[in-house]
């Protein structure tokens, strides 16, 4: 048995190592500066959320964690961005084994419409070299009880994605993201294309996933960061306003645009 | 009141003549569409009255007669159609849709943007142009040959092929890409495994498209196979194919024996483009 203990706020910071270093982050889309000299440390296996008005830069930092950012044409990025110690923008690094550390789930629920759902799992185990088919069937089974869609589709495993609804396509696209053994997950508003009932599951979901992987999401939902995260960014024109546990910014922002933001004063 | 009558009145007039418009359009397309269609349907069912009757088994599978002479059939003229379709579709398929794919996914630059321009150009040449190139690269060297024939109706295949494929494949939304990229897959595999994935079907049509069209050429085979009356035995030999038999037999003078082969075979090709139609469909047809 673990013995309970009970931590002040400090101290269960302190108790979480961080996963995520990011020193002095700026990206632009060509001219424009969208993030201004970024650092923040994320906590491992924890929910960081992400909020801030529309255009603040929100998917921009969440896309510069995994290297995607840098996929869009005239898109440029400096500064440092540390996981496990490794500055994933040095030189010598991969951004494709990057990728494979940090699952990433987008904000419309995207399978690939030409595959099977049990392929939609499997792919990223198959296309990177995994031919055990034992293997393949154990880690796709896990990964959809993990996201609990096993249930739902376990004897549907052969038919398209699409026959599923868009809550069951989008926990079906974090499976896949998980099947690839990711020890981050960076999720972009994942359930603004979502009914209430789609987004409860998903959110359940995210809150058991902390567990075992450090989690970092976008939202435009302050109920939704407030229910789901640990921790709170506030972004504002690029600019980090706030960091800090997610009870402590929303019940006691320090920062007067962060309260401002918090009351709707502005979006 | 906001709107004043008279203003609701011209309204009301305004849409029942447009409601008239759009039906006095609607007539006309429909017109245009059955005009379109009466040459079209003309000509299948004068090839389907003309040609039909004279298919029989010793008609596909006999040898080329000499004009004039009954009997015989059109075996060496459809073995030399597959045989060259087939092997055009081994040069020019993997060259177009590998084109296709680096104008889509690789490169943006000048050189990218020439070559599109090159292959708008080349899906526009005259097909006799493709005939003197195989004429003059193959022929001269190792002459008239099925090889011939097959490089000079690939020029022809490529550049349709190319486009198409880059179209299509431009097509596939850039989310699906970054899905899979997200999931740490380098980005050839991507490309390969899910792009192209999402692409074959699209692509499968382009390759139809240039190969219905590649099926019918004459004018490049006159230049390159020359024609024969005989079962090809190496690719390296003047041949025949449906196009050229059909042009042959319809030139000849004894019109009782010779036209009647010459509806055969168009009947032949025409059935052959369309089986080799539904063979595709199936093999890249969707799975859900």
């Amino acid at each position: 048995m673990e013995e309970l203990k009970i931590m002040t706020l400090e101290e269960s910071m302190e108790k979480r190592k961080p996963k995520i270093k990011i020193e002095n982050l700026n990206a632009w889309f060509g001219n424009s500066h969208i993030l201004k000299n970024i650092s923040l440390e994320i906590p491992e296996k924890s929910i960081t959320a992400i909020i801030g008005p529309s255009g603040c830069g929100k998917t921009t930092l969440l896309r510069c964690l995994n290297r995607m950012h840098e996929l869009t044409p005239n898109a440029k990025v400096s500064g440092k961005v540390i996981i496990d110690g490794e500055n994933i923008y040095d030189n010598n690094v991969d951004p494709v084994l990057i990728r494979r550390k940090i699952g990433m789930v987008f904000q419309r629920p995207i399978p690939f419409p030409t595959m099977s759902i049990y392929d939609n799992v499997a792919i990223g185990l198959k296309l990177n070299g995994v031919k055990d088919h034992k293997t393949i069937n154990t880690i796709v089974k896990k990964c959809l009880e993990l996201s609990h869609l096993w249930n739902e589709v376990k004897n549907r495993l052969n038919e398209s994605p699409l026959t599923l609804s868009g809550g069951q396509q989008q926990r079906l696209c974090i499976a896949r993201a998980l099947a690839v053994g990711p020890e981050i997950l960076l999720m972009d508003e994942p359930t603004s294309a979502l009914d209430p009932l789609a987004t409860v599951k998903i959110e359940k979901l995210i809150r058991e996933l902390k567990k075992d992987y450090t989690i970092v999401i976008v939202t435009h939902n302050m109920q939704q960061a407030l229910r789901v995260s640990d921790y709170v960014a506030f972004l504002y024109l690029g600019e980090l306003i706030e960091f800090g546990e997610s009870k402590e910014i929303f019940s006691n922002p320090k920062h007067p645009l962060t309260k401002n933001y918090l009351h709707g004063k502005f979006s | 009141m906001l709107i004043a009558d008279s203003i609701k009145e011209r309204m009301n007039r305004e849409y029942k003549v447009r409601k008239l418009k759009s039906k006095v359009m609607i007539t006309c397309s429909f017109l245009a569409l059955i005009l379109a269609l009466i040459p079209l349907f003309s000509v299948l069912i004068e090839v389907i009255l003309r040609g039909a009757p004279v298919i029989s088994i010793s008609f596909l599978v006999k040898r080329i007669p000499p004009m004039g002479q009954p009997g015989g059939g059109i075996g060496p003229a459809i073995q030399g159609t597959l045989i060259i379709i087939a092997l055009t579709s081994l040069i020019g398929v993997p060259i177009g849709v590998f084109s296709g794919i680096y104008l889509a996914e690789y490169d943006d630059n000048w050189f990218a943007s020439m070559i599109r321009f090159i292959s708008d150009v080349m899906t526009n040449i005259p097909s006799i142009v493709a005939g003197i190139f195989g004429w003059a690269t193959i022929v001269l060297t190792i002459g008239w040959s099925v090889i011939a024939g097959a490089v000079a109706l690939a020029i022809l295949m490529i550049p349709v092929i190319t486009r198409t494929t880059e179209e299509i494949i431009r097509m596939v939304p850039d989310e699906i890409r970054e899905a899979a990229l997200a999931l740490g897959l380098p980005k050839w595999k991507v490309t390969l495994n899910i792009v192209l994935n999402n692409a074959k079907k699209g692509i499968a049509t382009g390759v139809l498209l240039a190969l219905a069209r590649i099926a019918g050429e004459t004018a490049p085979l006159l230049l390159t196979i020359l024609g024969s009356r005989f079962w090809i035995r190496s690719l390296t030999e003047p041949a025949t194919a449906l196009p050229l038999i059909i042009f042959n037999f319809s030139q000849s003078p004894y019109s009782s024996v010779d036209w009647p082969r010459a509806w055969g075979a168009t009947f032949v090709l025409i059935l052959m483009v369309l089986v080799i139609n539904i063979i595709v469909r199936y093999l890249t047809r969707e799975k859900y």
